[in-house]
């Protein structure tokens, strides 16, 4: 159980959580050490700072209960009303619909942003992260490194003016080739639309969010590669590109999973990037090119808090509520895949 | 780690001194007063100081920083505050009590009102018409900057049916211009909004025929471009070609914009019809009496009016609970509705000033606050 | 690198055996080829947002960025004015942050040193895990939460710098733990050994051995985990609210902050401006937003630079 990095490299931490799985608290050795006891009023203040921590650590689980029963509370109202009175009290609830039926098309449009996000940002994070790892020279990697991890640095609302300002207009024509070429796919029915606020551009925004993430973790990964395991692919002849087919890729694959969930994670609660570059619509639609057919639940929040009444903010809480299990489920799976790759990575 | 020790100490230092710097050379003078302008005549020196907490609509917001701007420099110890949360959000926050006034782009509903004379102690609330402003409907062609369009052209165009810049409708309505071949993208704005509101109000009451939806606050029609605030709607016209929208007219800048069919003449927009229509309108019934609502004539033929208007109140109690606060109100809503205020707003948001007989009115209604 | 190297070969019908045994390697080696290329522009493309992100924010802030710009607030700043500042958003942030950070600070280290020193058996097992799921919780939700939390107290339309600080404290905490527990972990048991071998109560090792040898690293994580809140606007957009002048005291009255200064003065868009009249812009709140995001970047960057030195020049020497 050796995979905790050599040196300390600060990325954002929370990619150095998957990146480098640190023996958690349960690995043998690892484990609390027991010191010599000591005198016994002495011993009170080593009870006080053990108490003081476990109190921290249970404050992890007390916050995130707090959030959802919070959460709950304020929407409860949302939660009880009837669709009647849902739609008598906030002007843009749609008519005829229940809470859920409101909240189920920008689900949707939430995870379509994402998985476009997601679609362009893992092959290119892989690509970068590759030629960190293995391509570019052993002592330009960290700087090449940092200058992805520049891209975390940026806010979002300054993403969404960019978005606006420099990335929409170029890509305008883009996307009127693509409705024009491709068309007849459903994904890319015309007509495209002018300005380009759609869905798409959203996903190409959120791809470069999320791109220092994946790639700093992939980055990670890929460097953890076994040595011995890329020199006998190449012992036998295999080209850079095969050795990283056969041994870099399949080692890396579950944290690269992992490394996509985190992603998706960040993707799903974007928020102004969104509400800034996204013509919204509530709609099932799947045409990427057109305008007004999609919206994201956090993008609606901000959008729609400013002049909510009570009803209408225990409605978005609620939508927030929705939200808020969407990504603690993607989170948890994520989890799941780190913690079958330990015991997998254990193995070796 | 003896050096580490001391190198941490000095890093320590540094970021103190930094900090301690920080706070020191920041100040809230960021307009130099300048002898003319601002110093009070002695006459009129101001003996108030406070505070003044109000939260609103955001259309206010420009006219709003103005006006506190310039009651500020007339009263230097008062402070005033204005959080452009929304209409909603602003009645809600005043009638809880937690500001002393609001802006708000519509009158209070029915359950507000009951709830307003909870707030106001023994008194009622107050409902000024202090912001007036016109909408334009602002679009985007290549070397067009104005065209003629009756509202059931507008409300052709909004609903989707009239598609394409040539269509017969528009070529009708201005025969000198050449219009390119080119589809039509409406605009709207993504939020609710007091603007959408009176944009779909004029629309109904003008052409209900070519607009078969209620007003709302809400957009009624699915599918189109849209953005968030004025801002945006401005920003998504600008970026595309044959867009069209609808707008604070202060915010329209260069982009071209539509005059209306009132009556049998175009009539573009500006600040002076925007108010002429407001004179000619009536005011709504069974209200409170400090509450001047104006009921939005949008089918008026009144000759150089433009009914496409937003009309922003500014809320107040005629009682408060303590003198303070109403001593502030009023004293700032004097202000507003003063013709300096008004003026004031008129340059840095592009409003329309109010009338005089309207001022004398509103300044009845300040005058009795207590 | 250490692939075979190919030598041309003689051009006849009958392959020799070297051919035999190379045959595939042409493609082998386009594709090797091709895969590098692939792989070099995927890092090209990825500098191109980087790039003209950079460029877009600094050419259009650098114009408005001065001293002045940095050290006055927007009180009495109104219309086309040439003037105004964000010295009332940067005290906002790093209040507001501020705060965040001394919540989340002790309950971040306290937490990992739980995690690292005391933990064992399933509550630790379930810290560890909802550590990590915590640092997915997505900002806007961390806003409406701290906002539910103060609101259900104290009435709705509540708005004050702590309201802010609680919804960051979220979003800040994890990361915190992560990088603490990360330091922790990195510190030899045989320091710790030493230690109880000299006497030292467990509680003291702590404080005096593990913490003060993981220090650097500590300080790393937290300046990290800062300039990962310190750009975040959904939150504080719902919780701390707007003002033009300077607000020092976080539990009373809203607060501005940098980046819900940038998105407000984007969404208040153009001025309208007589025609003629020379001290007037009309694109003066969009070049206050650049300048504004162009503070913002710098300021996170240069509290990721500063981690980064200390991580390197104070860092702990390790078994390595």
């Amino acid at each position: 159980m050796s995979n905790s990095p050599q040196l300390a490299r600060p990325t954002a931490a929370e990619t150095a959580a998957v990146a480098a799985p640190a023996p958690s608290s349960g690995a043998p050795g690892d484990g609390p050490r027991t010191p010599v006891r000591g005198h016994p009023h002495r011993d009170r203040a080593g009870r006080a700072f053990s108490t003081a921590a476990t109190v921290a650590g249970s404050t992890i689980l007390v916050t995130l209960a707090a959030v959802a029963v919070f959460l709950v509370l304020r929407a409860w109202p949302a939660l009880s009303a009837s669709p009647e009175e849902l739609t008598e009290g906030i002007q843009w609830f749609p008519e005829g619909t229940t809470l859920l039926g409101f909240v189920g098309p920008m689900l949707f449009g939430t995870v379509l942003a994402s998985v476009i996000a997601l679609a362009v940002a893992v092959p290119v994070s892989t690509g970068i992260a590759l030629f960190i790892s293995h391509y570019a020279p052993r002592r330009m990697a960290n700087a090449l490194g940092y200058l992805i991890d520049l891209l975390a640095a940026i806010p979002s609302v300054v993403y969404g003016l960019w978005g606006v300002a420099w990335l929409a207009p170029r890509l305008q024509p883009a996307w009127a080739w693509l409705s024009e070429t491709l068309g007849f796919i459903p994904l890319f029915e015309g007509p495209a639309a002018n300005p380009p606020r759609v869905i798409l551009t959203v996903g190409i925004v959120l791809a470069v969010m999320i791109l220092p993430i994946i790639t700093a973790v992939a980055r990670e990964v890929f460097l953890q590669t076994p040595r011995l395991h890329e020199e006998a692919a190449l012992a036998l002849g295999a080209t850079r590109w095969e050795m990283i087919r056969m041994a870099v890729l399949p080692f890396g694959q579950s944290g690269l999973i992992s490394a996509s969930m985190l992603g998706l994670g960040r993707a799903l609660g974007e928020t102004m990037a969104v509400l800034m570059i996204l013509s919204p619509g509530l709609t099932y639609s799947l045409a990427l090119l057109q305008a007004g057919q999609h919206q994201t639940i956090a993008a609606n929040i901000a959008n729609q808090f400013p002049e909510a009444n009570p009803l209408g903010v225990s409605t978005l809480i609620a939508t927030g509520l929705a939200l808020f299990v969407i990504t603690l489920a993607v989170n948890m799976a994520a989890r799941w895949v780190v913690a079958r790759r330990k015991d997998f990575s254990g193995a070796n | 780690m003896k050096l580490n020790r001391h190198s941490r100490m000095a890093t320590v230092a540094a970021i103190g001194a930094l900090s301690l710097t920080l706070a020191a050379c920041g100040s809230d003078n960021a307009v130099e007063d300048d002898a003319a302008g601002s110093t009070p005549d002695a006459e009129q020196a101001s003996t108030l100081s406070g505070q003044l907490e109000g939260a609103g609509a955001s259309s206010q917001e420009s006219a709003m920083q103005a006006w506190i701007a310039g009651f500020q420099s007339q009263n230097p110890d008062v402070s005033v505050a204005y959080d452009p949360v929304g209409s909603g959000g602003g009645r809600t926050q005043f009638l809880e009590g937690g500001t002393q006034f609001a802006g708000s782009d519509a009158a209070l509903k029915d359950d507000e009102l009951a709830q307003a004379a909870d707030r106001c102690v023994s008194g009622e609330v107050a409902e000024l018409p202090l912001y007036i402003s016109p909408i334009a409907v602002i679009f985007s062609l290549d070397g067009i900057d104005s065209l003629n369009m009756s509202p059931a052209t507008v409300a052709g165009i909004f609903d989707q049916k009239i598609t394409n810049w040539n269509a017969p409708e528009i070529a009708a309505e201005n025969p000198d211009v050449t219009l390119p071949d080119l589809a039509i993208t409406p605009v709207n704005r993504s939020d609710e909004s007091g603007t959408t509101e009176n944009f779909t109000e004029y629309l109904a009451a003008t052409a209900p025929e070519a607009w078969p939806h209620e007003a709302s606050g809400d957009w009624p029609v699915a599918g189109g471009q849209s953005a968030q605030g004025t801002s945006g709607v401005v920003q998504t016209v600008t970026d595309g070609q044959g867009t069209i929208g609808y707008a604070d007219a202060s915010k329209a800048g260069s982009l071209g914009t539509v005059a209306i069919k009132v009556g049998d003449e175009y009539v573009p927009y500006s600040p002076e019809a925007a108010a002429a229509v407001v004179d000619a309108s009536p005011r709504a019934e069974g209200r409170p009496e400090a509450s001047l609502v104006v009921e939005l004539d949008r089918t008026t033929t009144e000759p150089g009016a433009y009914p496409l208007v937003l009309v922003s109140y500014s809320l107040a109690c005629t009682e408060y609970e303590s003198s303070e606060d109403a001593t502030l109100v009023k004293a700032f809503y004097s202000y507003i509705a003063s013709e300096e205020g008004q003026q004031a707003a008129a340059e840095a948001a592009g409003s329309a000033p109010i009338s005089d007989e309207l001022r004398t009115e509103a300044l009845a209604v300040i005058e009795a606050i207590a | 690198m250490a692939t075979l190297e190919q030598s041309a070969e003689p051009r006849s019908d009958r392959p020799t055996t070297r051919e035999l045994l190379t045959r595939g390697d042409t493609r082998r080696k386009a594709t090797d080829r091709v895969m590098a290329v692939v792989v070099t522009l995927a890092f090209v493309v990825a500098l191109i947002p980087l790039l003209s992100l950079s460029w877009t924010v600094l050419s259009n802030g650098i114009g408005r960025l001065s001293p002045y710009f940095l050290s006055v607030s927007m009180r009495g700043v109104f219309g086309g004015m040439d003037a105004g500042g964000i010295y009332h958003a940067i005290l906002g942030t790093v209040l507001v942050t501020g705060v965040a950070a001394l919540i989340s600070v002790p309950i971040g280290i306290m937490t990992a040193i739980y995690l690292v020193e005391y933990g064992t058996g399933p509550l630790a097992r379930a810290v560890t895990f909802f550590v990590d799921v915590m640092t997915g919780i997505p900002s806007i939700v961390a806003g409406l939460f701290a906002y539910s939390l103060f609101s259900l107290f104290l009435g709705p339309g509540v708005r004050f710098g702590v309201v802010g600080s609680v919804a960051l404290s979220v979003l800040m905490i994890p990361v915190v733990v992560r990088s603490c527990e990360e330091m922790l972990r990195l510190v030899p048991n045989e320091l710790r050994e030493a230690a109880y071998a000299l006497g030292v109560p467990k509680w003291l090792a702590i404080l005096k051995v593990v913490v003060r040898t993981a220090i650097a690293g500590i300080v790393t994580g937290v300046m990290l985990a800062v300039a990962r809140v310190i750009g975040e606007t959904a939150p504080l957009l719902v919780t701390v609210g707007v003002i033009d002048s300077i607000n020092t005291n976080v539990f009373e009255g809203r607060m501005m902050t940098l980046p819900v200064y940038v998105f407000r003065q984007y969404a208040q868009g153009l001025v309208p401006c007589a025609d003629g009249a020379t001290d007037c812009i009309a694109t003066i709140n969009i070049d206050r937003a650049w300048a504004a995001a162009l503070t913002l970047i710098l300021i996170v960057m240069l509290l990721n630079l500063a981690a980064r030195m200390i991580s390197k020049f104070f860092a702990p020497r390790t078994g390595h």
